[in-house]
């Protein structure tokens, strides 16, 4: 495993470090993740797994503490291991109270690592300030700054009313280190100095307090409420109880939600960006998750599409800089990264070059293509780009660190095809999974929802200045929409999408915008048997008349089948120019070049009734997923605040859940799971489920003449093999493309086929259509006999070619007990000499290992745990590269990247220049002391 | 009918082949018969594998006598030792049979009409707890019919008794071949498939190698009744089923396990239909062609957006199917054949 592309699941905590210039997020799964400049990136994960609550860097140091929600606290650091930098967790630390005291005592509301970088502030719940020692973590017990003390001088009437509560903010002076500013959640704030141990000033805040910041000369501060207020706050030494100088509801005059942070930054033209998250009227946007900017008379709030975990500001740190001239704000929402430039005017959002959120429609299926020419990349990339023209233009600001990875080897296209019916194309080069080019096919169908019609358009005079920002949109209008198969092929720019109706998209590359009629067929998969009625979902209702097409693939020819049943295996050869589909009644095969169906052949068994009737099929009516969707909508809308207020509640909860779950877990014990032992037979469901199609020139007739073929395999355990008669590129036009059944094979242990190849004279898999002509490969040998493997989930076969006789098997499942999941030909190379290669087959099991399978002879070469298996969506979203690579998901949002070659691997490598602090560093590292770093 | 006809001493060819020249001489494609000859001390023994046929051609001297009746009105007693010399008239027997006055003969089945359906194998290398079953598959007429659950064993470990996780029979469904045969019963522990130990793996794990193995398995269990065991030392013995089971002769795993290494290899022959005519089916070719003409019609009628095969060309390339099994497949077992026709996908 290398390195995990996407967007961090449940993030749960977001830290930036000026200094360092890298970015920090924390997940509920207690991983931590820092992102510097594209490339740069470093993952740790604490052992307890427990949600980071907090991350806060040191000033000025290559170190960050993170908060978890067991109330321990994390030093990690980044430290040069062998010419790279490793993030490694160096201490951990738990905070103990006095004998006997409640853990309320000692539960870490807020932390401020202190510019000296020598101690930690902690504020709890209690009220206290504890102050602990870095790196050693000891509490300084002397130092502590107790409510008590706090409250000697708070005038007496002021405390009856309010006791201190919890620590809720905890702000150093910005020019003065000696003193910090304490606010509690019952709206004081006291400024302490560390020197005295005392009170200098106080501010006797009436409304609830949720966050401070203070203005970049500490001559004032804000502070932000939980009733949607904020206020401006002196400071001088004239007067140690001011009032405040401003209190704003800058959405009243109805009530309003909590404003849980703020930021004022001052500029040279004099006006401050006010920039503070929340504080919508309750009533009717209270559901939004916005953040607001105000700099002078413009103001906007931006309209996330998930709850706000947390946000900065990038602005100028320089500590003799004036002003703080903010650049940009860079919000972490619950399911992706938003950053806003703050520098243009209309303040446009900055395309990341990582994070991308590959879940802003559910994935559906994935396809890798390795090694993309760089005129089709180009291509792409041109395309791409014009459907970018809303974005900033502002170079990345998080640019930390060094990346020192060599450039990626090749080129590498990732294609994810999403449930609303759209292919996202990433380049899946190196590191950094980067969106390159969105295709929507959409435009072809007639859906409810018209996707001219902009749901964002919200009048001039409208208030609060709302505006969507963010991609994630999980909201299907039709599952049917949704992309099952998808085949590129790199040197002809063909495409071939199918999906869940049953429709079979053909596109070309277009670098223009054009308008043109999608021509239409269809395949009839059921032919004449009688008596069969589909009871699943409709076929998509098309557009007539011409479509108008962005820049990009544009689709020429849609192939419906009937019945319209999920597309199961997909196979394009642009050299023959012939497509073809299959689904769980039957395949065909169409000539997309004349835009003639060739043939289509039923693979139904006849007491096959489940698959004609479709009950099966993953998508429920129409009706019930628009249901659905709004449930989850309003489940979202929910909002889940993180509160330690209602702990005891909380606790409650828990012990509920843990009561639910013995329960369950006793009633599974009385009803143990069984497992029937049958035989599998021809009456089982599914056995015409088309698994697999492939295309091959081989000797399938006689060993004297070779001939385009095409081959199938059942989820029964059966192969077909397809003679085709192609015309020459010449009469290509004039004469039909012909097919003959020439063989079909039964497989005796009847297990679905997932596989078929075909191996040449020299036993190497048959190139791709047009590898050859492209000279990217040696055409194949049509000199010795040809062997057809066939990989089914539980043996791999060997057969001769063309008489069909069985030469070697491997038997995986009889054995073992696995069965295949995922099988793919990969060619490894040797990192140490260029001219050695060899081809084996990747194959990825139902146990989730992975295991390489040598070609002709079907030895077992080498086995790896990779999947958990009980992650089966993981299981199922594997795609292997050509070149011994491969994806999974481990998230709905993330892709882990792994290697089995040593040739080609991809892995962040970088460097955080430390030079500049190891002279004044005092870090040590003890030995012995248990280092809980990961890389995964 | 009398036939005479000459065979290359040195090169018999195979039984099979044998049996296929008898019934052409004899003009009986499809009649079933039993093939006999006589030994030099005039028995009348059975030609019914290569084994026994290449015997009997190395005994020609340099004629053999073969007998051929007819399956279904054959005299089975007529084989035998003596037969020959203590009664005479066989030849009258087998040619007149309406003369033979005798009382019907009570017909004993020869064991090629029998198959099995399960046997207790390696008695003699398995500990007396244990049971190792071998199941038989034939055909879909009867489910192998049993559940499995995952439980919990105690082991003897170095550390002292342990519980471990086990797998373990959950339910027999009635009927099936899993409780017609009596080996096996609910809540035996399962401790192997087909020599591979299922400690560690998951219910699912075992499932699939069940399945995977069903044409031929072999479970070794610890059945929950231990009373029922095979005993190898004749030791006093109680009960009369123990008595029983313990008087299987000891020869028998051993055979049955020589007549199931061949079974076992025919199980994993898949079938091939071809469309294209092969040089060893020339019999078939008006066949294939016959087939290959329903193509070219397909062809025809893609033009017009019509149909695929007809349902009596479907039928026709079925019966081409279990043709070519024939020669695909070693075992010429009436029972396997009928089996593998009808498991033709169409």
């Amino acid at each position: 495993q290398t390195v995990e592309h996407g967007f961090p699941h449940q993030p749960s905590a977001l830290g930036y470090s000026p200094f360092l210039r890298l970015m920090a997020i924390g997940t509920r799964s207690g991983a931590i993740k820092l992102y510097g400049a594209p490339g740069v990136e470093f993952m740790g994960l604490h052992e307890e797994n427990n949600t980071v609550m907090q991350i806060h860097f040191i000033p000025d140091q290559c170190q960050l503490v993170t908060l978890l929600d067991d109330n321990s606290l994390h030093l990690w650091s980044l430290k040069q291991h062998s010419g790279a930098s490793e993030l490694r967790e160096e201490h951990r630390f738990t905070l103990k109270g006095p004998p006997g005291s409640p853990p309320s005592a000692t539960q870490i509301t807020a932390v401020l690592p202190h510019s000296s970088r020598e101690v930690l502030y902690l504020g709890t719940e209690s009220g206290n300030i504890f102050v602990v020692e870095l790196p050693s973590f000891r509490v300084l017990e002397d130092r502590t700054i107790t409510s008590e003390a706090v409250l000697q001088r708070v005038p007496e009437d002021y405390c009856n009313r309010r006791s201190c509560e919890l620590v809720e903010a905890l702000r150093e002076h910005p020019k003065n280190p000696d003193q910090i500013l304490i606010g509690y959640s019952r709206g004081l704030i006291v400024l302490w100095d560390l020197q005295n141990s005392k009170v200098t000033h106080q501010f006797l805040g009436s409304q609830q307090l949720e966050n401070l910041y203070w203005q970049r000369d500490g001559s004032k501060f804000i502070s932000c409420h939980y009733d949607g207020s904020y206020t401006q706050w002196p400071v001088s030494s004239d007067n140690r109880q001011p009032e405040p100088l401003e209190n704003v509801v800058p959405y009243g005059p109805f009530p309003c939600k909590a404003i849980s942070k703020i930021y004022w930054q001052t500029t040279k033209n004099g006006l401050p960006y006010i920039i503070f998250q929340g504080g919508m009227p309750r009533a009717s946007y209270g559901d939004r998750h916005s953040i607001s900017v105000v700099h002078g008379s413009q103001q906007t709030a931006f309209d996330f599409t998930s709850r706000v975990i947390d946000f900065f500001i990038i602005f100028s740190s320089e500590p003799t800089a004036e002003f703080d001239d903010p650049s940009a704000m860079v919000v972490l929402a619950e399911e992706e990264l938003v950053v806003i430039d703050l520098k243009t005017a209309g303040w446009p959002a900055v395309h990341p070059p990582y994070l991308a959120s590959l879940h802003c429609s559910a994935i559906t299926c994935s396809h890798h293509v390795s090694n993309i020419p760089l005129k089709l990349w180009e291509r792409i990339i041109s395309a791409g780009s014009k459907q970018n023209i809303h974005y900033s233009n502002m170079p990345w600001p998080i640019d930390g660190g060094t990346n020192i990875a060599p450039d990626p080897p090749q080129r590498d296209l990732l294609l994810t095809g999403h449930e609303d019916g759209t292919v996202r194309f990433w380049d899946a080069s190196g590191v950094c999974l980067h969106l390159l080019y969105k295709l929507s096919t959409v435009r072809v169908f007639l859906t409810d929802a018209d996707p001219n019609d902009n749901m964002n358009t919200l009048g001039e005079d409208e208030w609060p200045p709302l505006r969507k920002v963010g991609t994630f949109d999980p909201y299907s209008d039709d599952p049917r929409l949704g992309i099952q198969k998808i085949y590129l092929c790199k040197y002809s720019g063909y495409l071939a999408v199918a999906g869940t109706a049953g429709q079979v998209l053909v596109m070309e590359l277009n670098d223009e915008d054009a308008e043109h009629v999608v021509d239409h067929a269809e395949a009839d998969l059921l032919q004449d048997q009688e008596g069969y009625r589909w009871k699943g979902h409709e076929k998509l209702k098309t557009r007539d008349g011409p479509v108008r097409f962005e820049a990009g693939f544009q689709p020429f020819v849609l192939v419906q089948c009937q019945p319209p049943a999920v597309v199961t295996s997909l196979a394009l050869h642009s050299e023959w120019k012939l497509v073809a589909f299959g689904t769980s009644h039957g395949f065909g095969l169409f000539d997309h070049q004349q835009k003639r169906l060739v043939f289509v052949k039923c693979t139904l068994h006849p007491s096959d009734q489940l698959a004609l009737e479709g009950p099966l099929s993953r998508v429920k009516s129409l009706k019930k997923s628009l249901r659905q969707s709004f449930r989850r909508i309003r489940r979202s809308r929910v909002s889940s605040r993180k509160r330690r207020g209602g702990s005891g509640n909380a606790v409650e909860v828990q012990e509920a859940n843990a009561k639910f779950d013995q329960d369950a877990l006793q009633e599974m014990e009385l009803a143990p799971v069984q497992r029937k032992i049958e035989a599998r037979s021809a009456e089982d469901s599914f056995t015409g489920f088309v698994r697999t199609l492939y295309f091959a020139d081989t000797f399938l007739r006689d060993s004297s003449r070779h001939c385009p073929s095409l081959w199938a395999g059942t989820n029964g355990g059966t192969v077909y093999a397809f003679c085709l008669r192609v015309p020459p590129a010449e009469r290509r036009m004039d004469e039909p493309v012909r097919a003959e059944q020439a063989k079909e094979i039964q497989l005796m242990h009847r297990a679905p086929v997932v596989g078929i190849l075909v191996l040449d004279g020299r036993s190497t898999p048959l190139p791709e259509p047009l590898e050859v002509a492209h000279d990217l490969s040696k055409s194949p040998d049509m000199q010795g006999s040809h062997q057809l493997l066939v990989v089914s989930e539980e043996q791999f076969k060997v057969f001769t070619l063309p008489k069909v006789s069985s030469k070697l098997k491997l038997k995986l499942t009889a054995l073992e007990g696995c069965r295949v999941r995922k099988v793919t030909v990969a060619n490894f190379g040797s990192c140490k000499t260029d001219d050695y290669s060899e081809n084996d087959l990747a194959v990825l099991t139902n146990l989730g290992d992975i295991q390489i399978i040598s070609l002709p002879f079907l030895k077992l070469q080498i086995r790896y745990p990779c999947i958990r298996k009980e992650d089966v969506s993981g299981i199922a979203s594997c795609v292997f590269t050509k070149y011994g690579q491969g994806f999974y998901l481990i998230s709905p949002s993330e892709f882990e990247r792994f290697s089995l070659s040593t040739k080609w691997l991809v892995e962040p490598r970088c460097v955080v220049d430390t030079l500049e602090v190891t002279s004044n560093n005092h870090v040590h590292t003890k030995s012995g002391m248990e280092n809980a770093a990961r890389k995964s | 009918e009398f036939r005479r006809f000459s065979l290359e001493r040195s090169k018999p060819g195979k039984f099979e082949e044998f049996y296929g020249l008898l019934q052409h001489v004899h003009k009986i494609p499809n009649v079933d018969v039993l093939v006999g000859y006589t030994d030099i001390h005039g028995d009348l023994l059975p030609i019914n594998n290569d084994d026994n046929y290449h015997k009997a051609v190395s005994t020609a001297n340099p004629l053999l006598r073969i007998f051929i009746q007819r399956k279904e009105d054959a005299d089975y007693s007529a084989f035998g030792t003596d037969t020959m010399t203590r009664k005479k008239n066989v030849l009258s027997n087998v040619l007149r049979p309406d003369n033979h006055k005798k009382k019907p003969h009570i017909v004993i089945s020869m064991p090629q009409d029998f198959r099995p359906v399960s046997s207790i194998i390696d008695v003699d290398i398995l500990p007396e707890t244990h049971r190792r079953v071998r199941l038989y598959k034939y055909g879909t007429d009867k489910p192998l019919g049993f559940y499995i659950r995952d439980g919990s064993s105690v082991r003897v470990t170095p550390h002292g008794l342990e519980k471990v996780p086990g797998i373990f029979i959950s339910r027999l469904v009635p009927g099936g071949l899993a409780q017609s045969t009596g080996l096996l019963a609910v809540n035996d522990e399962v401790l192997e498939v087909n020599g591979i130990e299922v400690s560690g793996k998951s219910l699912d794990q075992v499932t699939d190698m069940m399945i995977a193995n069903s044409r031929n398995l072999i479970i070794t269990v610890r059945p929950a009744n231990q009373r029922n065991n095979v005993v190898r030392n004749s030791r006093t013995s109680g009960s009369s089923g123990q008595s029983t089971e313990s008087s299987l002769p000891s020869s028998t795993p051993n055979i049955l396990a020589n007549f199931l290494q061949g079974e076992e290899e025919s199980d994993e022959e898949d079938i091939i239909i071809e469309d294209s005519g092969e040089p060893q089916q020339i019999p078939k070719a008006a066949r294939a062609s016959e087939s290959l003409e329903s193509l070219t019609q397909i062809e025809l009628h893609e033009s017009t957006q019509n149909g695929f095969l007809p349902s009596a060309e479907m039928n026709l390339n079925h019966s081409a199917g279990s043709i070519s099994m024939e020669h695909e497949v070693q075992d010429p077992d009436h029972k396997s054949l009928e089996e593998d026709g009808t498991i033709i996908t169409l």
